[in-house]
């Protein structure tokens, strides 16, 4: 599968190909005018060398017009090279409203998963070939960063945000997962499989489990369930449901159908509540208080971990809402 | 102006004796040899721990060191060569023995401050080197929090105080080469007959001087957060690690133009000299040193598209990326123009300075593949970034400073080196550097992380190739090292002008004395001006 000779990774995503054709193209660029001055220096120096010891070169004299032709002419070509590259971007960066979701923590030094289905694996990802996946990111610790090569794809992982990244797997097969931002002692151990199934394959290893390959499934105390289901059990153990019950008078707001729509906040701002905006709201309730309610909500840090600020999320994502996207911007 | 032969009289090595003189010298030339000493054993230390890193990268699994220890060994490199080797380099050793001469002054504008700064440096060292044996750093040298500030359990703090130590150093260099260049210039010396050597030091000194304090204050907050557990980058008391990668990198960027700058002035000094012909495009290159020093300012964030930051920040950063690389490549053209009806020889310093056009280019080219935002996503924290700037630093800079240390050897020193030996060496550097660095472009698209001390077996043959090229790569840099020495001691006596190249420097004797010029020239033509060929004084 991967023998010593390759110079490309396998393309196993619909990015691959798209990044792959971008670097065919900038390597012919490159290589275009990396020859040119190599040919040019190399018949230069022959051609012009020195006959006798006290000769001089001749001083050519005004040169504007190669001058602004070889700065207009670099500066068209990267500019277009900008351009395409943007485009990409773009295109990894909006997330596809119908894609699954699956939730991603890094921590010194392993990479948690949880499929919103509750089933859980370590340093190993199975996903369905042919469907937009997109992956919500944490990090318990230090920065992380998630990297599959096949997909041509990464995301970092950062503490105190969630992060996104979204892509399509096009051929199953298994394809390295690396850390790829220096986290500590076994940063280079902190490396495992993503596992491309077909559809049918893949909902068989959901519901059921380990007949597919090695996947940890931890059994919760106290039952598992889904993420949602999980994410509704810590809501009423944290005492949410103290005030973000419909019947709670106006002591929260009510979260039923809330994610992703528009905000307002107290100071006039609006926001969408995101991910994000539900992550800073349990860890750091003063910063985004919503117009019209008092600013009591007590801070959760310390009492909830990242996988469990997971599970409300997902449990929030399913009293319904708009299907906004994740913005992660600061 | 006349010129003086290099006969044994009064100079700048003899005038005074003993160690007192050196240590307490405010002669801008003896500062120079100071810092040559310093930054080379600097650059053996740097050495010493790629090669750890290079031979546990030669297996794919982690049979020789430890991962803390690996992870110590690539920090130490990396914290040893940008701060201790490659920002002093070019500008510490050859500008300020050159700076001066150049321009027909004594000495630089505060000699005193010019001594002061190598103390500085010195100090810096020390911490590091205390950090270094009491068990090290490894956070990487961008110490990125909230490891390096929470849970980094190494010498982070002592590490850390003497980077900041040594920022001050370059920051007071790069204002005494501001004011010097200013006011000092001899009559006639307008700043456009200026060589681009003193205009590419102008741009570097304003980087040094705007941007070393950013870097200085960054890392006083992570001394705080780690001291006194301060809450700025640590996220669950409120802080922002991202916040910390947009100081540092504000910084750290233009830091690299700080150590690429210097050897593109170099770099025009030697093409005119071994073209003996005035440099195509004079002004174009003086401006683009002052281009990219302010571009250099604007593009950071092309460090953090994988964070999760604002999509239309990386756009803006990556349109900047693309601009800042048009001046350099204006550079490369006008060097090869240069050549074009040159009268060009082939001595070493040449050979390094056709060496650095054909691996900048190859290091520009990447660096421009790595400011597009769809490519980097995918190549970001792998080795092809690893290979991208060690083709500008180690393929371009340090080439840059080893031609102009061979350059210039005979107007330091007063003696010739052996040249035989020095275009072999050449050579075998640039062998061993394309073998030790190209395999890393591969093995980054292939998806092999940087900082990695165990690897997946499928990319053994690059890093094989890799530490078989760094063998040879060390071997080279070790040679001028002997020949260098051996010509202080044995080598022929060297006149004052054995290139017959232009500039006020070659018009004194070999080394020059303590004052440098009997009488203050008067300058009346342009700089590289081979019209009218400068006397070559060969040796009887």
């Amino acid at each position: 599968m991967h023998s010593q000779y390759n110079i490309f990774p396998e393309q196993a995503s619909t990015f691959a190909a798209e990044v792959d054709l971008f670097y065919f193209g900038l390597v012919g660029i490159s290589v275009f005018f990396t020859a040119l001055i190599f040919l040019l220096v190399f018949v230069f120096a022959l051609k012009y060398r020195r006959r006798s010891e006290n000769e001089c070169g001749q001083a050519v004299h005004g040169g504007l017009l190669l001058e602004l032709l070889w700065t207009g002419i670099p500066l068209v070509l990267v500019m277009l090279i900008f351009a395409w590259g943007a485009k990409l971007y773009f295109n990894a960066y909006r997330m596809p409203s119908d894609a699954m979701e699956i939730y991603v923590t890094g921590k010194q030094w392993m990479w948690k998963v949880q499929h919103p289905n509750g089933k859980r694996e370590i340093n190993s990802l199975h996903v369905p070939k042919g469907q937009a996946i997109k992956l919500t990111i944490a990090s318990e610790d230090v920065i992380h960063s998630f990297f599959v090569p096949a997909f041509r794809n990464k995301r970092d992982a950062v503490p105190g945000m969630f992060t996104d990244m979204w892509f399509e797997p096009t051929k199953t097969g298994e394809f390295h997962l690396f850390c790829a931002e220096y986290c500590g002692t076994d940063h280079a151990r902190m490396v495992g499989k993503v596992r491309v199934l077909e559809p049918a394959e893949y909902q068989r290893w959901l519901e059921t489990g380990d007949d597919l390959g090695p996947t940890l499934v931890s059994a919760l105390p106290g039952g598992g369930g889904s993420m949602a289901q999980q994410g509704e059990a810590l809501f009423g153990r944290l005492g949410c449901v103290a005030c973000h019950a419909a019947d709670s008078g106006s002591r929260g707001p009510n979260l039923q159908g809330r994610f992703g729509t528009e905000v307002e906040l107290a100071d006039g701002s609006r926001v969408v509540a995101d991910e994000n905006y539900i992550r800073e709201s349990i860890l750091n309730p003063q910063a985004k208080i919503v117009a019209n309610f008092l600013p009591i909500m007590p801070t959760f840090q310390g009492q909830i971990d990242e996988d469990g600020l997971a599970q409300i999320v997902a449990y929030i994502k399913s009293l319904g809402g708009k299907d906004g996207e994740t913005r992660t911007e600061q | 102006m006349s010129a003086q032969n290099g006969h044994s009289e009064e100079n700048y090595l003899n005038a005074s004796h003993g160690l007192r003189s050196w240590l307490l010298t405010l002669d801008h030339k003896r500062i120079a040899i100071l810092y040559l000493i310093s930054i080379t054993v600097f650059f053996g230390l740097g050495g010493l721990f790629a090669a750890g890193v290079r031979l546990e990268l030669a297996t794919p699994e982690g049979d020789l060191m430890g991962a803390d220890t690996y992870n110590k060994m690539f920090t130490m490199h990396g914290v040893i060569m940008v701060f201790f080797f490659l920002i002093p380099s070019i500008p510490a050793v050859l500008g300020n023995f050159l700076i001066p001469l150049m321009i027909g002054a004594k000495d630089v504008a505060f000699p005193r401050i010019n001594l002061m700064s190598w103390y500085i440096y010195v100090t810096g060292g020390i911490f590091v080197l205390a950090a270094m044996i009491t068990g090290g750093v490894d956070t990487g040298w961008t110490f990125y929090p909230p490891f390096s500030s929470t849970f980094s359990n190494s010498q982070v703090m002592l590490a850390a105080v003497g980077v900041f130590i040594t920022g001050f150093s370059s920051i007071v260099t790069g204002l005494n080469f501001i004011v010097t260049i200013h006011k000092m210039r001899a009559p006639g010396l307008t700043w456009f007959r200026l060589p681009l050597f003193i205009w590419a030091h102008y741009a570097t000194s304003l980087i040094q001087v705007l941007g070393t304090p950013v870097v200085a204050i960054t890392i006083l907050l992570v001394g705080m957060e780690r001291l006194f557990g301060f809450p700025i980058f640590n996220p669950t008391r409120g802080g922002d690690p991202i916040l910390f990668q947009h100081l540092f990198w504000f910084y750290s960027h233009p830091a690299v133009y700080i150590m690429i700058l210097p050897g593109m002035g170099v770099m025009s000094e030697l093409v005119a000299a071994f073209a003996r012909k005035q440099v195509f495009g004079y002004l174009f290159i003086a401006f683009s040193s002052l281009a990219i020093a302010v571009l250099g300012f604007l593009v950071w964030g092309h460090h953090m598209f994988t964070t999760g930051q604002s999509v239309y920040a990386s756009l803006v950063f990556s349109v900047l990326t693309m601009l800042v690389a048009v001046p350099s490549a204006i550079k490369v053209f006008n060097w090869t123009a240069t050549l074009y009806k040159g009268s060009i020889s082939y001595e070493a310093p040449m050979l390094y300075a056709f060496g650095f056009i054909g691996l900048f280019t190859i290091g520009g080219v990447t660096g421009v593949m790595l400011g597009t935002l769809g490519f980097d996503i995918h190549v970001h924290d792998t080795y092809f970034v690893v290979a991208h700037f060690h083709y500008i630093m180690v393929g371009s800079t340090l080439m840059a400073y080893l031609g102009g240390i061979h350059f210039w050897w005979p107007k330091i020193t007063g003696k010739l080196y052996p040249e035989a030996w020095a275009r072999l060496s050449a050579a075998i550097i640039f062998i061993g550097f394309n073998l030790t660095f190209f395999p890393q472009f591969l093995a980054g698209y292939m998806g092999m992380p940087r900082r990695y001390y165990v690897y997946p077996e499928e990319f053994q043959l690059f890093n094989v190739a890799s530490t078989a090229g760094a063998g040879i790569l060390g071997f080279g840099y070790a040679m001028p090292l002997v020949y260098l020495i051996w010509s202080l001691l044995y080598g022929k006596k060297a006149p004052a002008n054995p290139w017959g190249a232009k500039g006020l420097e070659w018009q004194i004797s070999s080394p020059p004395g303590p004052h440098n010029f009997d009488e203050i020239p008067v300058v009346e033509e342009e700089a590289y001006n081979y019209e009218t060929p400068a006397q070559e004084v060969k040796v009887g």
